[in-house]
């Protein structure tokens, strides 16, 4: 397997070649490097799964983890370095399949999308460059070698959200970003070093010893990791990014914001799990409650958002809670029974990324339709773009649970699992999966049905996109409609054993049910050319209203949090006391040279004769005192 | 009594001509009798050499080479002086040293 340091290689030499020579190439060229090699680490990452899953189990009928390279980069002591290298197991194959192909789809996809920017080449290095970064933070063989590439896929997204970066908004995002992704870091980072501290090493897998040395502390540990994970994948409270990282390109938003980079957190719980379930079981419900809690936030924050591309990052934000919730509510590692959630998180991990990747990129090709993100410039858009409509529907259909699309597979083995921890949380999840369906086909009628605005597209005409963009929405929706059918549950389970996914119907039909009725709701609110409905709801519960509309206030409350408190009171003082001790103090010294000097200047008068004067006297002290002694 | 000149008589001639050479270089304000100040600091210098190897170890000759060193090197340090105390002339039209203090700091 020594050809998976390939996968590693392409996108990086892709991103030296387009960073320091893009600027002589036409567009073209530099998009085929960039399409091309992402191409190739696409097919190399097929072939990756398609080797190691077709290889013989072992006795315990796992697929045994491999790792074809590893060195040692950084040594500390004897026994704690940091290593760099490439891991394969079930779940970073799985990572690698699903980064390659969306990343492959966009490059693709950005080729329509972006044409005639300014800074095409720019965006095709940043784009190798966080798939370079996304596939090295998914092979990591230790936790520290994630670490530097979460920071580097963390740096990518903010290079990507502020690559319109003569719009203000779009700075003020990627700083939001990066700022709010960095405060979470920190937490990752202490927890690194709580582990490294006590365990004597870094890796995944400690031994039985090591991790009697960290006793209590490996639930702080992996408790502050996931503060890490939580501003990555964007749990509430440090959700407050997402939705302004849209400003970035649509394809962007697709590839980071949807399908990827968001969904590093949840990875980052799945590669820890062992340790999470055998010594830290309590934090992992935390993470259970944090996730559903995130969830229904942001579903009902998606219901009343008028910009698009804040419906699908909210939804986003939603989705990502649900498989925080799988991972969460595991109380074992048998996959047939307490460990069914990490399946059913992994497998929505997958199918998640391919239709929200896919309703991205058919948001972008209507926006690109329509130049705006407000959905009131558009409705009634069927008939213009039949292609994107169709594909939006099928991924609509997808999230919201319906069979025989693949979300519903997922959607409903993270709800089973559910209902095995609690009824509460097994409920919970059943009614956001329908607040998901119902605000899903809000944005769908809004769109595509709806009102129109006929004076808007009398006077620009909406037109299908080119074939570089719809392809990749072809592509997508056909693995929609077949992922579900993948017997994931052969590939990635809590412990590797084989498990054949079974619906559980009762289960199942609830959330059938659930979804068709919060469909329909949708429709008889929203398809319509009138709507009265959600005006008179909207009139009626105003305050309600406005609030979900303002994100219920989060972001007016951290500025209140870092304006009024952080700043006020940590940052004024610490200022003052810089200004007025240490300046002072350094102020004071600065000073007193310069008095001292002052003083002795007058010494040197320019009198030669003064001078030998004192240097006569110099010899005769000198004299005298050689004589003494 | 029988006249003998000892080291110690060469040596009071030599200080008082360094003595002399001292305080004429402090209390003169003209630039060349500063210079013939020090040619006396430098010649009592160059008499206490020749003295201590005369009397001190007869059979060596290198205190007479250094007497002779410093002959040339006085002869070479008067001509730059000279030289230094014309360019001063030059440019402030006088030469004593309380008007000559442009180079303070």
């Amino acid at each position: 397997m020594d050809y998976t340091i390939l996968i590693l290689v392409l996108p990086m030499l892709s991103f030296l070649i387009l960073a320091l020579a893009g600027m002589k190439m036409s567009h073209r060229v530099s998009g085929l490097i960039g399409t091309l090699s992402l191409g190739a680490v696409t097919v190399l990452s097929y072939l990756t799964a398609f080797v190691y899953f077709t290889a013989e189990r072992t006795a315990e009928g796992v697929h045994s983890s491999m790792i074809p390279l590893n060195f040692e980069w950084l040594p500390f002591t004897n026994q704690l370095h940091i290593d760099m290298g490439i891991l394969l197991d079930p779940i970073s194959v799985l990572m690698l399949v699903v980064i390659s192909t969306v990343s492959f789809m966009v490059h693709i996809y950005s080729f329509g999308y972006m044409k005639g920017e300014i800074g095409f080449q720019r965006y095709y290095a940043f784009l190798s460059l966080f798939t370079f970064s996304m596939l090295g933070l998914v092979v990591a063989t230790n936790i520290f070698q994630m670490y530097v590439f979460w920071e580097l896929v963390g740096v990518s997204s903010y290079l990507l959200i502020g690559f319109y970066y003569t719009k203000p908004e779009a700075i003020a995002a990627s700083k939001k970003a990066f700022i709010v992704t960095r405060f979470a870091d920190l937490g990752f980072l202490i927890g690194i070093l709580i582990y490294g501290y006590y365990m004597k090493t870094f890796t995944f897998t400690p031994s039985e010893e090591q991790l009697m040395q960290a006793g209590m502390m490996l639930p702080w540990a992996l408790g502050l990791m996931f503060i890490g994970g939580a501003g990555k994948s964007a749990m509430f409270p440090l959700h407050i990014w997402l939705p302004d990282a849209m400003e970035g390109p649509t394809p962007v938003s697709a590839l980071i914001h949807a399908a990827t980079m968001v969904v590093a957190g949840v990875y980052l719980v799945a590669r820890m799990f062992p340790l999470f379930i055998a010594y830290a079981p309590q934090t992992l419900h935390i993470v259970a409650y944090v996730g559903m809690f995130t969830a229904f936030y942001a579903a009902s924050v998606a219901c009343v958002q008028s910009d698009i591309k804040r419906v699908l990052a909210f939804s986003t934000i939603s989705q990502i809670g649900f498989m925080m919730v799988a991972l969460g509510v595991c109380t074992g590692t048998n996959p047939h029974d307490t460990g069914l959630g990490y399946m059913a998180g992994m497998f929505h991990l997958f199918t998640h990324a391919m239709f929200k990747a896919l309703l991205f990129l058919g948001a972008g090709c209507i926006i690109h339709a329509v130049h705006s993100n407000e959905m009131n410039t558009m409705g009634g858009l069927r008939k213009y773009m039949p292609i994107t409509h169709i594909t939006f529907l099928i991924a609509c259909l997808a999230i919201a649970g319906i069979p025989p699309f693949s979300g519903f597979f997922s959607k409903d083995e993270i709800l089973t699992a559910c209902f095995n921890f609690s009824p509460f949380v097994g409920w919970g999840m059943t009614i956001i999966a329908g607040m998901t369906a119902f605000y899903m086909f809000r944005l769908y009628y809004g769109i595509f049905w709806g009102k129109e605005n006929k004076e808007l597209h009398a006077e620009h005409v909406p037109h299908e996109s080119p074939l570089t963009m719809t392809f990749p929405l072809m592509f997508l929706a056909l693995v929609t409609i077949c992922a579900g059918f993948i017997p994931f549950g052969h590939f990635v389970t809590s412990n590797g054993e084989l498990y054949d996914i079974h619906l559980n119907w009762v289960v199942a039909g609830t959330s059938i049910v659930v979804a068709i009725a919060a469909i329909a709701l949708a429709t008889w609110m929203y398809a319509r050319e009138e709507q009265p409905v959600p005006a008179m709801l909207a009139r009626r519960f105003s305050k309600l209203h406005r609030a979900a509309y303002k994100r219920f206030y989060m972001d007016e409350l951290w500025l209140f949090v870092t304006k009024k408190i952080i700043f006020r009171c940590v940052s004024a003082p610490l200022a003052w006391f810089d200004r007025h001790v240490i300046d002072q103090f350094m102020n004071f010294m600065a000073w007193s040279t310069n008095a001292a000097g002052e003083e002795v200047q007058p010494l040197q008068n320019g009198r030669i004769q003064s001078y030998t004067m004192w240097f006569f006297g110099g010899v005769i002290v000198l004299s005298i005192m050689l004589l003494l002694i | 009594m029988e006249l003998e000149v000892h080291v110690i008589h060469y040596l009071i001639v030599s200080t008082i001509m360094m003595f002399c050479g001292i305080y004429g270089f402090f209390t003169r304000k003209n630039l060349l009798a500063l210079l013939i100040s020090v040619e006396l600091m430098l010649n009592a210098a160059n008499i206490n050499f020749s003295v201590c190897n005369r009397y001190l170890f007869p059979d060596a000759l290198e205190g007479h080479f250094f007497s002779l060193f410093g002959i040339a090197i006085a002869a070479a340090e008067t001509a730059v002086a000279i030289a230094i105390i014309i360019n001063v002339y030059r440019n402030v039209k006088q030469v004593l040293t309380d008007d000559i203090t442009d180079l303070k700091g």
